[in-house]
């Protein structure tokens, strides 16, 4: 129960900065391609959290992608099943679901359905979407990698929304009770929730200060940052202390295509036919920029 | 029904409104009654499903024990005892009791997760639902106090745990007689590959199906008695209420047969099927669970799809209220689950 993560990782392929923003780039690309399929959908999200998932994919894990189950693997828990349409953008990246699926996006029998579902989608570990339930499930890989003393890390990613839910911090103080140095939370601060900003809603404030009383290592970034997201989640994977670790990643909706990030309420975007191919305009154009 | 607040008991006998109440007879508290269901002169068993576990566990190492701050309460306490670094205290938060299982069952173990059938079916229905049920996982639901097993009142007493489960897809539901069934239900649980909820009894457990020959098997309805007027269909523990119920109607000649159902779900159909095709016989379906979507309700509806009509269709169940706080001789009673009251029922109904 007392396996360290403390020992460096061996190191990732090399991969520059440069990069990581073309990886985010294309998962930006592949989630507008397939909100084209359904002409809506929590786009916004995909593209405010592309950032963390391509350092999260292509700097930070372990995994193989013709083998999605490989016990040596680090585990992505996608907490907010409403993000599907972004962790399946990664996975295409990431060679783990193959590109023609992409049009299949949402349609009937297809393996990516629009709320993230573990028995469709390799690469997909959990169900989400009911929310509030990846960070207790976390906990449960987390300790379960530790009986099995595996150096696999769990990332764990929730909303800033979804921290409305309690069970998010019966998990939280879990997590810290079994010093889950093997565990990696990572909250998406968007500030949007379907009722309007999630600040107020039920105001969320102040983050930081409320993980690190439940006993959690804590870093917050500017989660469109990639140097910044590249250094959090290296400190976060070498930290010798033994508790959870959490990354705040604040995130801006919509990031990457002005006219879309600009609308005041995109929690769940409807987007009219002819704009699909302005937004990837103005994406492929922002990239060169 | 309501109960007020501002009437006292008519035993007080002062300012009473119902006469002189019964002072003569000795009241029976709720605490003394908590612990177990035994009678007096039953034989019993300690701990029967912390023991069974703590051997399953001894060859199966997969196997993990959690529980939500309530390990002593559904004998989990010997297995965390037998195998301390395989024991889990999730402390009292039953989402995340729920979840963890979940995700350490992703990780290849084999979680029993205990806490109070309340605390499962209510509080982390969801979480059973999805992350368990959905995924299929091979999760061990076990929970203490089911239907009226505690005198605590409605936040304590699962009436509705079969109802709400039988709802769930995916998970079998076991809810077994006495102690030699929980002993022998637990390595067949562990065998079954998927997710299973198990009604608890706890801490001294009555011994009874070990006379009958019985043997639990997944899945499986058992006659444990026959007779020519009336079937009785139940489960757990009302199945040694039946049994002891044919023998006082025996007297009266009334002869009674008991079909024990131990596995709600899935329902052995063809078992039910041939027991209540036999003609003549009154079937009388007894539970510890309220009339609404419990054994009596699925058995009902597998007779009306297959075209079986008995002589007569009865249930002995509890009622569909929040039941009243008191003794749990006393509530049996009042609610018509005791030997005493089965045994009017039936013959009220013959």
């Amino acid at each position: 129960m007392t396996t360290s993560h403390a020992a460096p990782r061996a190191p990732q392929p090399s991969l520059s900065n440069v990069s990581l923003a073309d990886r985010a780039y294309r998962i930006r690309r592949n989630a507008l391609r397939m909100g084209e399929v359904q002409g809506q959908g929590y786009i916004a999200q995909a593209l405010g959290i592309a950032d963390v998932l391509a350092v999260s994919y292509f700097h930070a894990m372990r995994y193989r992608p013709e083998d999605p189950e490989w016990e040596e693997r680090d585990r992505f828990l996608l907490s907010i099943g409403h993000y599907a349409i972004a962790l399946y953008a990664a996975l295409i990246e990431a060679g783990i679901i193959p590109e023609d699926e992409l049009e299949s996006y949402g349609t009937d029998d297809s393996r990516l359905p629009m709320s993230g579902m573990a028995a469709y989608t390799p690469g997909m570990e959990i169900t989400g979407g009911s929310l509030g339930h990846g960070l207790g499930l976390a906990v449960g890989f987390s300790l379960g990698l530790k009986r099995k003393q595996s150096k696999s890390f769990v990332y764990c990613l929730f909303s800033d929304g979804e921290l409305g839910e309690g069970s998010i911090w019966e998990g939280a103080w879990s997590a810290s009770h079994w010093k889950l140095d093997n565990l990696i939370g990572l909250v998406d601060v968007n500030n949007q929730q379907a009722d309007g900003p999630a600040s107020q809603v039920t105001g969320f404030e102040p983050l930081a200060e409320r993980f690190a009383s439940f006993g959690w290592h804590v870093q917050r970034v500017d989660g469109n940052d990639i140097d910044a997201l590249v250094a959090a989640f290296d400190e976060a994977r070498n930290l010798a202390e033994q508790k959870p670790r959490i990354i705040i990643c604040d995130t801006k909706m919509a990031k990457g295509v002005p006219f879309l990030e600009e609308r005041e309420r995109n929690h769940f975007l409807r987007v009219e036919p002819n704009e699909w191919r302005k937004a990837i305009e103005l994406l492929d154009a922002g990239r060169t920029s | 029904m309501r109960r007020s607040k501002y009437t006292r008991p008519a035993w007080l006998g002062e300012q009473a409104e119902g006469g002189q109440g019964t002072a003569d007879s000795p009241r029976l508290t709720t605490s003394a009654m908590i612990a177990s269901l035994a009678g007096p002169d039953q034989r019993t068993k300690p701990a029967p499903f912390g023991h069974a576990l703590a051997a399953l566990a001894e060859t199966r190492p997969e196997i993990v024990g959690l529980t939500a701050d309530l390990a002593k309460y559904t004998d989990l306490h010997v297995f965390a005892k037998a195998h301390p670094e395989r024991f889990y205290q999730m402390g009292m938060a039953e989402q995340l009791l729920i979840s963890a299982a979940a995700g350490m069952a992703r990780e290849g173990f084999m979680p029993f997760a205990t806490t109070y059938a309340v605390f499962a079916a209510r509080r982390a229905y969801d979480f059973i639902c999805m992350a368990i049920a959905e995924e299929n996982l091979n999760v061990k639901i076990v929970c203490a106090l089911p239907g009226l097993t505690t005198g605590y009142g409605p936040s304590h007493q699962a009436t509705e745990d079969i109802a709400i489960f039988r709802g769930m897809p995916n998970i079998a539901i076991i809810d077994p007689c006495d102690a030699h069934e929980i002993e022998q239900a637990v390595p067949a649980m562990a065998a079954h590959d998927g997710p299973v909820y198990m009604r608890l009894l706890r801490g001294n457990v009555p011994l009874v199906l070990d006379e009958y020959g019985y043997t639990f098997e997944f899945g499986k309805a058992k006659t444990l008695r026959d007779g020519n007027d009336v079937l009785i269909v139940s489960s757990g523990l009302m199945t040694m209420r039946a049994l002891e119920a044919a023998e006082a109607l025996a007297n009266d000649n009334v002869d009674v047969a008991v079909l024990h159902v131990p596995t709600i779900k899935p329902l052995d159909e063809a078992t039910i099927l041939k027991e209540t095709s036999r003609t003549g016989r009154m079937v009388v379906v007894a539970e510890n669970h309220t009339i609404v979507g419990g054994l009596g309700e699925a058995v009902a509806g597998l007779l009306m799809r297959s075209g079986v009509f008995p002589t007569a269709f009865r249930q002995i169940a509890l009622p569909d209220e929040f039941l009243d706080a008191g003794a749990l001789p006393t509530l049996h009673d009042r609610y018509g689950l005791s030997v005493a009251a089965m045994t009017r029922s039936i013959k009220g109904w013959l």
